[in-house]
């Protein structure tokens, strides 16, 4: 059964949603608010919306602002899911989630580098001091089979849903959704999405 | 209308603060529009007396322009926004998200856009009047 799905890209400064669903031209729809418009399926809100191609240098209280404004303006439908995609750390973005959308749940992608894991343990330490539900990590570009994400993760008692293979073709694809759906890439990623929503309904965060 | 989404903050932000103070009756509202927004006054004067709560019956909306300054962080030079700077386009970017104007304006001076709104920047609610419940 299909689901009803909203996508917010609150990378500010470096959006990139975009530009995997070849966005371009698409305006947002001034009704009562803002009405995210129809993207492949999805509602879709992403600061190019507004401002396609400009530079958009901002600073943390701006981030915020921003943040505030859009979560204030923007009519989601009545959706089953609302992903919230975010840049990597624990800058303002994640902050402003955790501080203004109580009821998220945290789903982690990591690269198996000791670089990647460095920031996403950063952030996973950050989401369990705050109680923050944590649906789990998923190992992202994995080239070889490894444990090392699995056992780091054990220690932390946070659930290791899986891992997506790097797919050289998945570069060539972006822009073109029928060719993305069809690269390894989303055949992994579908792998991965039954588990995510079953553990989303348990509300379970731990493992 | 952009300026429904932002009266139905101020009603429910209102609303807010009467039940946290105790108010059975709201009587004035006032809400500060910063420029850079351009938000349209008359539309936002309409929104807000269409979502009158009912403790809401009698209260008067006061809505007050407040010019927006800007700061440039790298070389100090301040000055104030001009509507006139902006195309339709960016103006019409600026009113959904005023943090946009970071692509479209730069510091007089030295032409950074590493700047802050010091003054004037969005909307927000400077008061609420009414009358405390007895006891």
């Amino acid at each position: 059964m299909g689901r009803r799905v909203g996508l917010l890209d609150l990378d500010l400064t470096s959006p990139s949603t975009h530009l995997i669903l070849g966005v371009d031209g698409l305006q947002p729809i001034e009704d009562k608010g803002i009405i995210p418009p129809r993207v492949h399926g999805l509602s879709y809100i992403s600061i190019v919306l507004f401002s396609p191609e400009e530079l958009i240098p901002l600073r943390g209280v701006d981030i915020s602002n921003a943040i505030i404004e859009l979560l204030a303006i923007t009519r989601w439908e009545d959706l089953d899911y609302l992903i919230v995609d975010m840049p990597p750390g624990i800058g303002d973005e994640v902050l402003d989630i955790i501080r203004l959308m109580g009821r998220s749940f945290f789903l982690l992608v990591s690269t198996p580098s000791p670089l990647a894991l460095e920031t996403v343990g950063k952030l996973l330490f950050l989401l369990l001091e705050l109680k923050a539900p944590i649906l789990g990590v998923v190992e992202n570009m994995a080239t070889k089979p490894t444990s090392e994400v699995k056992r780091r993760l054990e220690e932390l008692e946070v659930a290791y849903l899986g891992a997506i293979g790097y797919d050289p073709e998945l570069d060539d694809a972006l822009g073109h959704v029928d060719r993305v759906m069809r690269t390894r890439f989303m055949e992994d990623v579908g792998k991965l999405a039954g588990e995510v929503e079953s553990r989303l309904h348990k509300g379970v965060h731990r493992q | 209308m952009h300026e429904w989404a932002l009266a139905e903050g101020v009603i429910s932000t209102a609303s807010r603060v009467a039940a946290e103070e105790g108010l059975e009756e709201i009587t004035e509202i006032v809400v500060m529009v910063g420029e850079l927004q351009q938000v349209d006054r008359e539309a936002l004067l309409f929104a807000l007396e269409q979502q009158r709560t009912p403790n809401m019956m009698k209260t008067r909306f006061r809505i007050d322009p407040i010019p927006a300054r800007m700061r440039c962080r790298v070389c100090g030079e301040e000055w104030n926004f001009k509507r006139e700077a902006l195309d339709n386009d960016e103006a019409e970017a600026v009113h959904f998200l005023p943090e946009i104007a970071h692509a479209f304006i730069e510091c007089p001076n030295c032409g950074s856009p590493d700047f802050e709104v010091t003054e004037g920047r969005g909307i927000w609610l400077a008061s609420v009047r009414g009358v405390r419940m007895a006891g």
